[in-house]
């Protein structure tokens, strides 16, 4: 069994409301030096089969479901 | 003519806007309209299809992103491909169709985070399309909004193309009609609140027209945009 680590973040240029409001909050704490913060999603898949089949899948299952072309991008690792 | 039309309303799991869709079509508009389970297949007979709102399957990972598969949505497309087919998306409707790219584009969480629930003001930007011939051009119309996720995005080059063929059908006004950022109650690009595919036959709007039918309940503006379809089907 392997595990399929996932990352999902939205694309450069897309306003993301969430990560620009704890930009402001921590800023608002005295972290003056933070310029940007970003938030997306983690997700984490226990997946069956041979190394080359998973990471096809996973990247199919990426661009299917788990993440909105439109708006953002994925990263993810194999374990 | 008296003939009814037929609007078939496509229940998800986590719809919640369904029964609302069908009084305002059957018991204000006196038209045939009837509830579609999420698994038929069976959509052939209706003239419009409504993808009403709410959570479908509680709007996890994004909102419309597992509707989106369900068994009705193959048969989606073959009906918006057919001549006389007209869809309407209303809130979680309009995610549901960006998800499934029958509209372009994407919902982002609104700007300010909150889920908002109130009347707003919109302007008909384009008044020659079935879902809005009733309608004057530049006329406000006030319908109420209640979503989470009603932050339109898209990029550039397809923005372009929206304003370039007249894509875009709803912008969000203040009561006067004038197109301005506080106006802009989620932070959609171009105040956009409703656009139309470029057949023109799928309008996704954010508003909820079925919550504006009578005087009593605040606007009957909503009325206007059920009407426009009804009249332009009976005249096709």
């Amino acid at each position: 069994m392997a595990k399929a680590k996932i990352y999902i973040t939205f694309k450069d240029g897309v306003l993301e409301p969430q990560g620009k409001t704890v930009n402001a909050a921590l800023v608002k704490m005295g972290y003056k030096n933070i310029k940007d913060v970003r938030i997306g999603k983690y997700i984490e898949m226990e997946i069956d089969g041979n190394n080359e089949k998973i990471k096809k899948e996973v990247d199919e299952i990426c661009d299917k479901l788990l993440a909105n072309p439109n708006i953002e991008k994925y990263d993810f690792e194999i374990i | 003519m008296n003939k009814k039309l037929k609007f078939g309303i496509v229940v998800f799991p986590g719809s919640n806007c369904d029964a609302d869709c069908l009084w305002a079509l059957k018991d204000v508009l006196n038209q045939e309209a009837e509830f579609i389970w999420h698994e038929s297949k069976n959509i052939k007979k209706y003239d419009c299809l409504v993808l009403p709102g709410g959570f479908s399957y509680g709007d996890y990972l994004r909102s419309g992103a597992i509707a989106r598969f369900a068994k009705v949505m193959e048969s989606i497309s073959d009906f918006a491909n057919k001549k006389n087919k007209f869809i309407i998306g209303i809130c979680n409707g309009f995610q549901i169709l960006l998800e499934a790219g029958l509209l372009p584009g994407a919902m982002l969480h609104n700007k300010n985070l909150k889920f908002i629930c109130e009347y707003v003001n919109i302007t008909v930007e384009n008044t020659n399309t079935p879902f809005t011939n009733r309608c004057a051009k530049g006329q406000v119309l006030k319908i109420p909004i209640a979503h989470g996720e009603g932050n339109y995005y898209c990029d550039e080059r397809t923005l372009n193309t929206l304003i370039a063929k007249d894509k875009i059908i709803f912008r969000y006004c203040d009561s006067n009609g004038m197109i301005t950022d506080e106006a802009n109650v989620n932070g959609s690009i171009y105040n956009i609140a409703g656009i139309m595919n470029t057949k023109g036959n799928i309008l996704g709007m954010m508003p909820h027209p079925e919550r504006a039918m009578i005087k009593e309940l605040g606007s009957e503006d909503g009325r206007l945009i059920w009407q426009s379809i009804i009249d332009y089907i009976k005249k096709s």
